[in-house]
């Protein structure tokens, strides 16, 4: 499918690469044949239903699970054999509800992941503040709460500064202030140019925050780019929502006639009206023309929901 | 292969165990049931009170024939699968490590658990009984502590290739159970009822290297066959051919019991 976004894809190598990659569990494809290409410095949100195959071509990405077919590179080198070491520094993951150990505080949780990722100790104590988990350093995990192991899940991603991000449903669990944070959290990571790829099945949440998005149902990429993009490739109508000063429906009608409209409904205390895309200016100029008659116009793009179920029906 | 990685590991585990107070808890069952059986081994003939080395150490080998592989079956039966079960493992893989790295580092921190409670707890016996022993004494001890650690190196090696193989943690436990029911239970029974069968008219050749096949088999000749007091108390002495019974060479056996379970578990959890 082509990208129309100005994606810096094309100008750059993508630090993330994926052809072809497939992947069997006897007969069923969970990942069928993907492609993929993630820009440095980009958010790229992967979004379908449990079960569109996301988490599996997560793993495949990270290395976890093998590909039956296909090629897979992060930052141009496979993530598995020789090299992988390196490749895997340069990683943090935050897998769908991380489990981490109990036993330990979060402090300790985090010492632990930075030797093995090579980290110094002292990037620690500033990754729990930046997840407001420091009140909580010495407590143990047993004792935290959903949000608070997802955060801390977050932390220890954090950990050795990684270049690119594989961020798994990362907001579960979590109150939509700390919703909030972590996208500003996010957002920092971008201007340092992480690259960052996350999945979600919450589109509402996702589509203002991302730069571009692909679709994913019964193991395949269904769609590739910006919201827009997405939108225009569904071609789905969009309506005006019209509050008139007088009860003048049928007036609207008699403006509307003639023009590429889809329909025309009178609503409680406004008309809606519906028409596809390409007919939008000229619907709009002729609503306009009916002047003070009109006290309110709104625009209604369809949402990306309205387009991710119409790729995954 | 990183050495850093794998301590770190290893030290995870073994520094769970400590804390957990698993390590104090093994050694406190040992020092108790390890004074017991020196002070009152010799009851049921009359005598109660410290007798000497080769007695307490015959006695100290049934129990640890026993105990040891038990607890180092339950020790480390979930060591991959409870990973896996509870959902840690991803994440762990996600880490600059080699699946070898991993497996490695996890037998090494719960076998320096096992040897730390082990030692210190057997030491402790040692201390307590040093008034009454000589170096001799000392060293036959010594070499049945050494013995122990390794008897349960070799099974927590087979709980580490369960953790491997087994779905769920579960199916994980049952396996350990099946495998100490085998060996330390029904493998000599079906040595012995093969010699009943045959009339004795086969395998007695072969009888000894069968007992090869079974770690705590190993231990046992080990203690017991290295010790010319103790040796010619048990009948076994005409059966098992003292070019065997060199202690480096049934080292030797031990430590293929401890490396050939992690290979193949190894082998199993590479891809």
């Amino acid at each position: 499918m082509a990208d129309t976004s100005p994606a810096p894809a094309e100008r750059s190598t993508p630090v993330i690469a994926v052809r072809g990659a497939t992947r069997h569990y006897g007969a069923v494809r969970a990942v069928d044949g993907v492609d993929l290409e993630v820009a440095p410095g980009e958010l790229f949100g992967l979004i379908g239903h449990n079960g569109a195959g996301k988490s599996t071509l997560f793993k495949m990405m990270l290395g976890l699970i093998p590909a039956s077919a296909g090629d897979i590179r992060i930052d141009g080198s496979p993530v598995t054999g020789s090299g992988f070491r390196a490749v895997r520094r340069k990683i943090g993951y935050l897998p769908e509800n991380v489990v981490l150990y109990d036993n330990l505080t979060g402090l300790e949780t985090l010492e632990f992941f930075a030797r093995l990722k090579g980290a110094p100790a002292s990037e620690c104590g500033p990754a729990l503040e930046r997840v407001g988990l420091t009140s909580a350093a010495r407590r143990r995990v047993r004792e935290y709460s959903k949000g608070m192991r997802q955060r801390l899940g977050f932390a220890q991603a954090l950990l050795g500064r990684p270049r690119i991000l594989f961020l798994d449903e990362p907001t579960t669990g979590l109150d939509p202030e700390a919703i909030r944070e972590f996208y500003v959290i996010l957002r920092g990571l971008k201007a340092d140019g992480v690259t960052m790829i996350l999945t979600s099945h919450i589109l509402a949440e996702i589509q203002e925050r991302v730069d571009r998005l692909a679709i994913m149902a019964a193991g395949k990429i269904q769609a590739v780019g910006t919201v827009q993009d997405l939108r225009e490739q569904m071609d789905l109508p969009l309506w005006f929502r019209v509050r008139l000063a007088h009860e003048d429906f049928h007036h609207v009608r008699a403006v509307l006639g003639g023009l590429p409209v889809l329909a025309i409904e009178a609503r409680e205390d406004h008309v809606a009206v519906e028409c596809q895309r390409e007919s939008k200016m000229v619907v709009m100029q002729a609503l306009a023309s009916l002047g003070d008659k009109v006290l309110d116009l709104h625009v209604h793009e369809p949402s990306l929901e309205d387009v991710f179920f119409g790729f995954s029906d | 292969m990183e050495i850093r990685q794998i301590a770190t590991l290893a030290g995870k585990e073994f520094w769970d165990r400590i804390r957990n107070r698993w390590v104090l808890a093994v050694a406190l069952v040992f020092t108790v049931f390890a004074l017991v059986i020196a002070y009152f081994g010799g009851a049921q003939q009359g005598t109660v009170g410290f007798r000497s080395i080769e007695f307490t150490i015959a006695s100290l080998v049934s129990l640890v024939i026993y105990l040891v592989p038990l607890i180092a079956l339950v020790l480390g039966f979930d060591a991959i699968v409870g990973e896996r079960e509870r959902g840690s493992l991803d994440l762990l893989l996600s880490m600059p490590i080699t699946r070898f790295e991993l497996l490695l580092g996890k037998y090494l921190g719960l076998a320096a658990a096992l040897a730390f409670s082990t030692i210190a707890g057997f030491g402790l016996v040692a201390v307590v009984l040093s008034a009454q022993l000589d170096l001799v004494a000392l060293m036959h001890f010594v070499g049945f502590m050494i013995s122990s650690v390794l008897l349960g190196l070799a099974f927590l090696s087979l709980a580490v290739m369960v953790s491997v193989f087994a779905a769920d943690r579960t199916r994980a436990s049952g396996m350990a159970i099946a495998l100490w029911f085998f060996f330390v239970l029904v493998f000599d029974l079906l040595l012995l009822g093969g010699l009943v069968v045959t009339g004795g008219k086969y395998g007695g050749d072969i009888f000894p290297y069968l007992l090869l096949l079974n770690p705590a088999d190993v231990f046992r000749i080990l203690n017991i066959f290295t010790l010319d007091d103790v040796r010619t108390l048990y009948g076994l002495a005409t059966v098992f051919p003292r070019a065997l019974a060199e202690p480096w060479l049934l080292g030797l056996v031990m430590a293929a019991w401890i490396a050939a379970p992690l290979g193949v578990a190894a082998w199993r959890f590479r891809k």
